[in-house]
């Protein structure tokens, strides 16, 4: 008689927790953390942003169980605990109150809570930092790398001048690239301000928060654009001048050059015609590439003479790799690992085709049974009878499914373990290439281009290569690969190879 | 009485007699072929062939297996024939070969399998596949690196399909399950076939 009296009580206070019902926010939140990035979904209420408590509780592990009796709910990390209430908008925090700017609410099956919850009751307990930055939307776990960056047109000209304000003071590198000046910062992310409206000689202005890079595109009229750099204590400040071109100039002196707009323009829905691409408005065939730093964590890979670690040695030359084809190509670079960690093959894969990346480069250093083997030596995939008969059936077989707002999509239906099947051919030019500009550098090794079962390269859905760098089992060569000038080499080698099949991609012919 | 004695005890002597000369007659029989057998397995042995890896037994018959070792200077594989016990049927076979390809190489070439591996089982299907489950030391052991995984994984795939006609593919399992791969480079998921690329023709081999 006692339990039924409870529990009618429980269901009464159950039911008298506030029910709501919100409108989506114009954007989600962002989570970024090592393990990449991911949008977060909020709700506003009442004038709050609220979370949904299960998300939160998914993201960062908790154990969440209702106390209906008390009205509230009991969330739990690694014996840690936090009680929220449903009427005060307050929680107790490992014991300690800590104020919120609403209870918690339940709107359907989903309780929420407001999503200053998570810097002000969670962050207190939890492992990683947290970082709620609202202006723009990241929630950033763990001990991530955020620059702030804000770009300004300083001038209209010509010279059009740009300024990039980066803080706190960060490594910045630059380059100019067909039509195209890309700034980019050695951090993890950017929390960049929304890009201004492009003026003068600047066709189009992007932060691309992911690759961490400041694009501007150029207009055709521009000359060689002047890039310079200054840090204080700070702040990092990049200046981009662009002039006008020696032609354009001339014939811009006979008739007196228009003066340049009072105002900025509004940014143009489409870029002009003529305007060299970005990346990420437009539609070149590479434009992710997976960068795959072999080994990592308890799997530290083949351990030199001296203990040189070739998880060490992959992660250097990736993270060079990375830097330089972001910088020069403007290409976004994933990485399969950004530190020391084990990841199974399957997830490299798995990062690499839902990143619909368009090329796949696995790094490794290589080991013999003997010291004296050396040179570098590059794979690509051996198809056993089940990846021929796969890459048959992908030949033959055209799926055409319908999607969302009408049309068709091809699809290619393949087993996951055989996706790189169908890509066999290009991953071969592909290895080629980087064959050859690896040769043009430094010495090969015994076979040094080979097709082999690679478990890393069969279930990547894109042309696909893997680079043994070097023997680490070689006395000399594990001395080399720690040089500076070595790891630039190998990275330039590689980054040509990829400019390389960039063009055999983006040729009439390519596939 | 003392007569009926009598007679069962001579009865008793000619079936003793009896018995003894027909255990006499198997024993010769047996051993002419056992002779035999040894001489038809092993018709002599070869100058060039290393020597094999743990003395048998005069009195146990064996055969002259083609075993893989990295070569001496480490880059490919070299094919070694070697003295293996003789082993009843391809599966017992199978295993008298894979435990002399798990001992030392002889020198100069190098052992692929690393040292403490040791074989757990070994199997032939219908189908013609054969299983080789190692112990997890071919795997935590491993030194690493695709050039090592490669020689290692073909020398096991080699000499099994080089022994073993009934074999035509082999899968390697580490610990009783399948594994991905070795040391993180070439997939185990399925079998392999036999592969003589990596092979190089070297002095005392074929």
């Amino acid at each position: 008689m006692r339990t039924a009296f409870l529990c009618v009580i429980a269901v009464v206070l159950l039911l008298s927790m506030p029910h709501a019902q919100g409108t989506t926010p114009p954007s989600p939140l962002t989570l970024i953390s090592r393990d990449g990035r991911r949008p977060v979904p909020t709700t506003i209420l009442n004038g709050q942003e609220f979370i949904a408590l299960d998300d939160v509780a998914s993201l960062f592990q908790l154990t969440v169980r209702e106390d209906a009796l008390a009205g509230g709910v009991t969330i739990s990390y690694k014996g840690r605990t936090i009680v929220a209430s449903a009427d005060q908008a307050m929680a107790s925090v490992n014991g300690r109150v800590v104020t919120l700017p609403a209870p918690v609410l339940r709107s359907g099956r989903r309780l929420l809570v407001p999503v200053d919850f998570i810097p002000r009751a969670l962050a207190p307990i939890y492992d990683s930092p947290i970082d709620l930055r609202r202006a723009s939307r990241l929630l950033i776990v763990g001990t991530i790398r955020v620059a702030r960056v804000t770009v300004r047109i300083d001038a209209v000209g010509p010279p059009t001048r740009a300024i990039v304000e980066i803080t706190p003071a960060l490594l910045v590198t630059t380059g100019y690239d067909a039509g195209r000046v890309l700034v980019r910062v050695e951090t993890d992310a950017l929390d960049a301000a929304p890009a201004p409206a492009p003026a003068g000689l600047i066709d189009q202005i992007q932060a691309g928060t992911q690759t961490a890079t400041v694009a501007f595109a150029l207009n055709p009229r521009s000359g060689t654009p002047r890039v310079s750099t200054t840090t204080t204590t700070e702040s990092t400040r990049v200046t981009v001048e662009v002039p006008l071109a020696a032609q354009s100039q001339d014939t811009s002196a006979v008739p007196a050059a228009p003066p340049p707009p009072p105002a900025l323009p509004p940014p143009p829905a489409s870029p002009p015609p003529g305007v060299p691409a970005l990346p990420a408005s437009s539609g070149p065939k590479l434009q992710t590439l997976i960068v795959d730093a072999g080994h990592g964590g308890d799997d530290a890979g083949v351990r030199g003479p001296k203990g040189t670690l070739e998880k060490q040695i992959t992660l250097d030359i990736a993270r060079k790799l990375k830097a330089l084809v972001e910088t020069r190509l403007g290409v976004r670079v994933v990485m399969t690992r950004e530190d020391d960690r084990a990841i199974p093959p399957d997830e490299r894969d798995a990062i690499a085709n839902n990143s619909k990346a368009d090329l796949f480069l696995s790094v490794h250093a290589n080991g013999a049974p003997s010291g004296g083997v050396k040179g570098t030596e590059v794979y690509y995939l051996h198809l056993d009878r089940a990846g021929e008969d796969a890459r048959r059936t992908v030949e033959a077989t055209e799926l055409v499914l319908p999607v969302v707002g009408g049309g068709t999509r091809p699809v290619d239906v393949i087993r996951w373990d055989l996706a790189q099947a169908p890509h066999v051919d290009a991953s071969s030019r592909f290895a080629s290439m980087l064959e050859e500009e690896l040769e043009k550098r430094g010495p090969m090794g015994p076979r040094p281009l080979q097709q082999a079962p690679m478990r890393v390269l069969s279930g990547a859905n894109m042309p696909a290569a893997l680079v043994e760098i070097a023997y680490l089992s070689n006395a000399d060569e594990e001395r080399n690969v720690q040089s500076a000038d070595f790891q630039a080499t190998v990275v330039q080698a590689m980054y040509d190879a990829i400019v390389r099949f960039r063009a055999y991609l983006e040729a009439p012919t390519a596939p | 009485m003392t007569s009926r004695l009598a007679w069962l005890t001579r009865v008793t002597r000619k079936r003793w007699l009896q018995v003894a000369g027909v255990i006499v007659i198997f024993a010769v029989a047996a051993w002419s072929a056992n002779r035999l057998l040894e001489r038809m397995v092993v018709p002599r042995p070869q100058p060039q062939t290393a020597p094999a890896p743990a003395a048998p037994a005069a009195s146990v018959p064996h055969i002259i297996a083609t075993l893989y070792y990295g070569t001496a200077d480490g880059q490919a594989l070299a094919a070694v024939k070697r003295e293996v016990p003789l082993g009843d049927g391809p599966r017992a076979q199978g295993r008298q070969i894979l435990e002399s390809e798990l001992e030392a190489a002889p020198a100069p070439f190098h052992s692929l399998i690393p040292p403490g591996t040791m074989l757990r089982a070994f199997y032939i299907t219908e189908r013609g596949d054969a299983f080789v489950d190692l112990s997890p030391e071919v795997s935590t052991m491993h030194p690493g690196g695709s050039t090592n995984e490669l020689l290692t994984v073909y020398a096991i795939v080699n000499t099994v399909t080089a022994n073993l006609s009934s074999v035509e593919r082999v899968q390697i399992l580490i610990g009783g399950k399948q594994a991905d791969t070795l040391a993180g480079h070439v997939d185990l998921r399925r079998p392999f076939e036999r592969d003589t690329s990596l092979v190089r023709e070297t002095k005392g081999t074929q």
